[in-house]
């Protein structure tokens, strides 16, 4: 038997090994040595972004985790990235799940990012875990009209009434924006057509990538942001870490008495203290006033240096997953081109062959 | 009698919920028969576990051949049934310490919890994980350049694979990307063929689709089609 | 709890909220630059599903205007709301209060343990709490918001604007009574040096309730599709009836059903027949049961046994009702098992695990897949082809579609599914409903040729006329 031959029977677990290899060395390898691969925001990714950040601070987020254990490898990084951004901006999350299991995976991410990167937001005020409700679509058909029947009390137990910035929530339209991270059914779809089509609420959706191309007809007149996949997430994540990076050094230097005004983005941000020199001069005009560019300079070196630190120090591993599972992606895609070419040869050969006998 | 009721509950229901969006005042109602059918289907999976029940307790009996999966089967079934209705190891709901069994099943800490931790949770990833090896071996065997539009298929699927990853802008990182030829960077391709070509693919399949529900569910509430109640006449 | 709390919201609003309101809008008015529009009415929306409401006002004849905006005051019940969390953050303070002072009394003077004085200084301050909830007045603020105002910004609009359409407002609370709403409206204009300028309020609107008509008239194309629609399937069943030959081009899925069940007689092994993973609420599980009456009766006659896991009861429910109708027709009632229809468990990859092993260990010679599936649709398929079963799916889930191409042997393509139940049948009824929808199609295809070539001209010649068609189609017909 000739080799054509032999790929053209090949055993599939021959298949799943290189498969369970070219996932598994990326991960390794990118364990070891921290080593990310490049992403480049495109326009849905960066539209996501845009319209959560468009909201003024204190705005009402609705986030429906309608995903479970099984989706959560491709769709747990960017719901992490997305109460990172709603936490940050200072929104008000209210967690809820179509899906039996995505409460738990409310409890799991709020715990990851909430609780270890944002511990000063207080449930009941800043964020609140209404859980999950059974129903599929008939739960935000009711929604739309009344919120209490669908959620009497929080996941804990607490009547609504109790928690206060459930205050003035009587049904969807209370809400500025909704964010469905969607494994299937129940989920985005549902939101689309029963709520935020009808209510005209700004919506960005998260799904699987086996669903996505089900969601591109509704972009971007019924929803304003479509993350597909771990593709989708690792350009969003991408965006939100430079943009809190960002946020962060803009909260320092207000902390220290100096307020860049404006929307300046502020150019790449210093790291070192003559950087810091630099770049209060290079700002002059754009978001600082000559005087604050004066003080920015004239900061004790201390001082300086804890306003650079965070520019350089490291993200932390949470938000940076999207990005790293982009390479396990990466080989087992060439692999499938691969294996493509492969049996296309294997085809023509054996198909030449057969011809010629 | 056994055909008939079945069949006027479905029009009445069916009528019921097309006629309310129209008209306001019966859209509480509307509400109410979808709430029925969870009702309904609740008390539906007391036949369910029965049948469960029966199907394994009979080849555990039987010693069929496979009955010790039947055994774990079973004995899974009872222990999260157990755990979870009596909420082993709940903490106390801080709200009322006094109250037991106040605390939630799956709050972390009961045995509940840890069986979704430490078993659902990396069983059910387990099974999603594998449509990766399942997707290879269907894409070596089915993807042949057969004839034209299996080759279109092809090409489209080299520019999806490729522009889905850094791969995509690594190979295509020369062509500028304000020029005029930007759209033709793999991870632009990539972004054109989802938007323009899926999106019009998929409103075709999906308005067929629609069109075929729509048929579907007339020809039912009309009770042209009553094989769901057993048998078509 | 105040009595003034349970007051009817109606009885509240025109004496105490008006009153109010109209002060603050006489207050605001001595100090306006432009004059602000006069005639503000509003009325409900005529013949709609409730909460919208039209305002309109007549424009002040003012140099520089640049466009209005339009408030409307706060309801009686959202004062009251604001009243009530007002209330409530001053109670919740209160109670922090006086733990503070308990707990440091305690631990400060006293000397005792932390652990114990936080029990102590708790049972304090619910006690605080509870005395301070009995007082009638206690913690109402003399302002209905946080910032003393009592009126919302609805939107602002453009100078050559004169009346807007408000959206979501509620027709009724809670209890059923009608909610009123009042509006006022603001000018803007630059002046003289170019600095925007805002009038005072206008005149209140009279008050007006967002109610929901008897028929929603707002979603009339919906209506007129879906008359269009069901009477073309109607005008074809009738015809049908009629006894007018109907053709019907034949669906190869459909066709390979009696090959699969005749290889699966001559192999001795039994078929599995999976439909779907949602419930009866579900239409393509219904369809998927109709294909299987068709299956379970071919397999009846050659004595083929089939097996059906369910992932939900009711649908073993109806499976079971459908099989034995099957072996009925078939004069084979004596072979019909209700055993061999089970189900299974709700949880998606439980199913599939058990599908999946099932398969593996019963190796059955043919494959139905027949329903709504999600990721588990190549799971199963690929497995199913690694023991060499024939293969035949149907589903209307367009994203799982080529999965079942690839590794089915035929599969049934979105409305292919649907027609399944006619094209199985033969009823004549049941093609002439095929027909009415394939007129249902072309009703569809035609409204895109128009609308698209119309928006396109539109685009290409600046026509205003032809982008307002467009708009007014998607703004009535699209969004109904």
């Amino acid at each position: 038997m000739g080799f054509f031959e032999r790929i053209g029977n090949l055993d599939r677990r021959w298949i799943f090994l290189l498969m369970g290899l070219a996932v598994a060395i990326p991960i390794i390898i990118i364990d070891v040595t921290g080593f990310i691969p490049p992403e480049l925001p495109m326009p849905k990714a960066k539209s996501t972004f845009q319209t959560l950040d468009d909201l003024p601070a204190g705005s009402k987020v609705l986030l429906s985790w309608d995903f479970d254990p099984a989706t959560e490898g491709e769709l747990g990084p960017m719901a992490n990235t997305f109460i990172r951004q709603c936490a940050q901006k200072g929104h008000k999350m209210y967690f809820m799940a179509l899906v039996p299991v995505g409460a738990q995976m409310i409890r799991s991410t709020t715990s990851d990012v909430i609780g270890t990167y944002y511990p000063d937001l207080v449930y009941g005020e800043d964020w609140v875990d209404l859980g999950y409700k059974a129903g599929n679509e008939a739960v935000v058909k009711t929604l739309v009209t009344d919120f209490n029947q669908m959620f009497p009390s929080d996941a804990r137990g607490e009547p609504l009434s109790t928690i206060p910035m459930m205050s003035g929530i009587k049904d969807l339209t209370a809400f500025d924006a909704i964010v469905s991270v969607t494994a299937g059914y129940p989920g985005c779809k549902e939101w689309v057509l029963f709520a935020s089509t009808p209510l005209k609420i700004p919506t960005v959706v998260g799904c699987t990538g086996v669903i996505a191309p089900q969601m591109y007809p509704y972009y971007p007149q019924q929803i304003q942001g479509l993350l597909q996949a771990i593709k989708g997430a690792a350009e969003y994540e991408l965006l939100v870490n430079d943009w809190v990076r960002r946020d962060q050094f803009r909260n320092t230097l207000l902390a220290m008495g100096v307020e860049v005004s404006g929307e300046d983005s502020m150019g790449d941000l210093p790291s070192t203290s003559e950087e810091l020199d630099a770049w209060a001069g290079d700002h002059v005009g754009k978001g600082l006033t000559e005087a604050q560019a004066t003080e920015v300079r004239g900061f004790a070196s201390e001082k300086k240096a804890e306003l650079v630190a965070p520019v350089d120090a490291p993200e932390p591993g949470l938000f940076l997953e999207a990005q790293k599972r982009m390479g396990p992606q990466l080989s087992a895609h060439i692999l499938m081109l691969v294996l493509i070419v492969l049996g296309n040869l294997t085809y023509f050969v054996t198909r030449r062959r057969g011809g010629g006998r | 009698m056994k055909r008939t009721v079945p069949l006027i509950i479905t029009a009445t229901v069916g009528l019921l919920l097309i006629v309310a969006n129209f008209v306001p005042a019966l859209s509480e109602l509307s509400e109410d028969g979808t709430t029925f059918f969870s009702i309904i289907a609740a008390i539906a999976f007391v036949l369910g576990g029965g049948s469960l029940l029966k199907v394994h307790l009979k080849k555990l009996s039987d010693r069929d051949r496979g009955w010790a999966y039947s055994l774990i089967v079973l004995g899974s079934f009872f222990v999260t049934l157990v755990v979870g209705l009596f909420k082993i190891g709940a903490p106390p709901n801080p709200a009322y310490p006094d109250k037991p069994w106040a605390g939630g099943y799956n709050e972390p800490g009961t045995f509940f919890n840890w069986i979704y931790e430490y078993l659902f949770y990396p069983l059910t990833a387990t099974m999603f994980a594998m449509l990766a090896f399942y997707i290879a071996s269907a894409a070596f065997r089915a993807f042949r350049a057969k004839n034209f539009e299996a080759i279109l298929l092809l090409g489209t699927a080299f520019i999806i694979l490729l522009g889905q990853t850094a791969a995509g802008p690594a190979l295509t990182n020369w062509i500028p990307p304000d020029g005029p030829f930007a759209g033709l960077r793999l991870e632009e391709l990539s972004a054109y063929v989802m938007d323009v070509f899926n999106t019009a693919g998929s409103r075709a399949i999906v308005i067929g689709i629609a069109l075929g529900i729509a048929s579907t569910s007339l020809k039912i509430l009309m009770g042209l089609d009553r094989s769901y109640l057993g048998g078509g006449n | 709890m105040s009595r003034d709390f349970k007051d009817p919201i109606r009885s509240r609003l025109r004496p105490g909220l008006l009153a109010a309101f109209a002060v603050l809008v006489g207050g605001m008015a001595a100090v306006a630059a432009p004059p602000p529009p006069t005639d503000v009415e509003a009325t409900d929306r005529p013949w709609d599903g409730g909460g919208v409401v039209e305002v309109t006002w007549s424009a002040p004849d003012v140099e520089g205007l640049e466009g209005f905006q339009v408030w409307r005051a706060m309801t009686a019940g959202e004062t009251l709301a604001a009243r009530s969390k007002a209330r409530l953050d001053a109670l919740a303070e209160l109670k922090q209060t006086a733990y503070d002072n308990e707990y440091r009394r305690l631990v400060d003077v006293e000397g005792v343990a932390p652990e114990d004085a936080r029990m102590a200084a708790d049972k304090v301050a619910n006690l605080a709490l509870g005395q301070a909830s009995l007082q009638k007045d206690f913690g109402a603020p003399a302002t209905a918001t946080d910032d003393g105002s009592s009126l919302i910004l609805i939107d602002t609009v453009g100078p050559e604007t004169t009346s807007k359409m408000v959206p979501k407002l509620l027709s009724a609370d809670k209890d059923g009574n009608p909610v009123e709403y009042a509006f006022v409206v603001r000018t803007i204009a630059k002046d003289a040096g170019g600095d925007i300028e805002y009038s005072g309020y206008s005149t209140p609107s009279e008050v007006v309730v967002a109610k929901a008509q008897f028929l929603n008239l707002t979603r009339a194309p919906l209506l007129i599709i879906l008359l269009m629609l069901c009477g073309a399937v109607l005008y074809f069943i009738l015809k049908a009836r009629r006894g007018v030959a109907l053709k019907i081009r034949t669906i190869a899925g459909l066709a390979a059903v009696d090959e699969a069940v005749g290889r699966a007689t001559e192999m001795g092994r039994p078929m599995l027949y999976i439909n779907g993973i949602q419930d009866m609420d579900e239409i393509q599980t219904v369809a998927g049961i109709t294909v299987l009456g068709r299956v379970a009766k071919t397999a009846a006659e050659y004595d083929a046994p089939i097996e059906v896991p369910t992932s939900r009861s009711l649908v073993m429910s109806a499976a079971r009702e459908t099989v034995e109708a099957s072996y009925l027709t078939a004069g084979r009632s004596d072979a019909f098992n209700p055993d061999l229809i089970y189900y299974v468990t709700d949880e998606q990859f439980g199913f599939t695990a058990y599908v999946s092993g099932l398969i593996v260990r019963d190796r059955p010679a043919a494959c139905f897949y027949m329903g709504s599936f999600f990721a588990e649709s190549l799971i199963l398929a690929e497995t199913g082809n690694s023991v060499g079963a024939i293969q035949i799916a149907g589903t209307a889930n367009p994203s799982q579609l080529p999965f079942f191409v690839a590794a089915c042997d035929y599969t049934l393509i979105g409305e292919e599914f649907f027609a399944a139940s006619a094209y199985l049948s033969g009823q004549p009824e049941q093609l002439g409903s095929l027909k009415g929808q394939d007129m249902g199609k072309v009703l569809v295809g035609v409204v895109l040729l128009v609308t698209v070539t119309v928006a396109t001209i539109g685009a290409v010649t600046g026509s205003e006329s032809l982008m307002d068609a467009v708009a007014w189609f998607k703004s009535t017909v699209l969004s109904g």
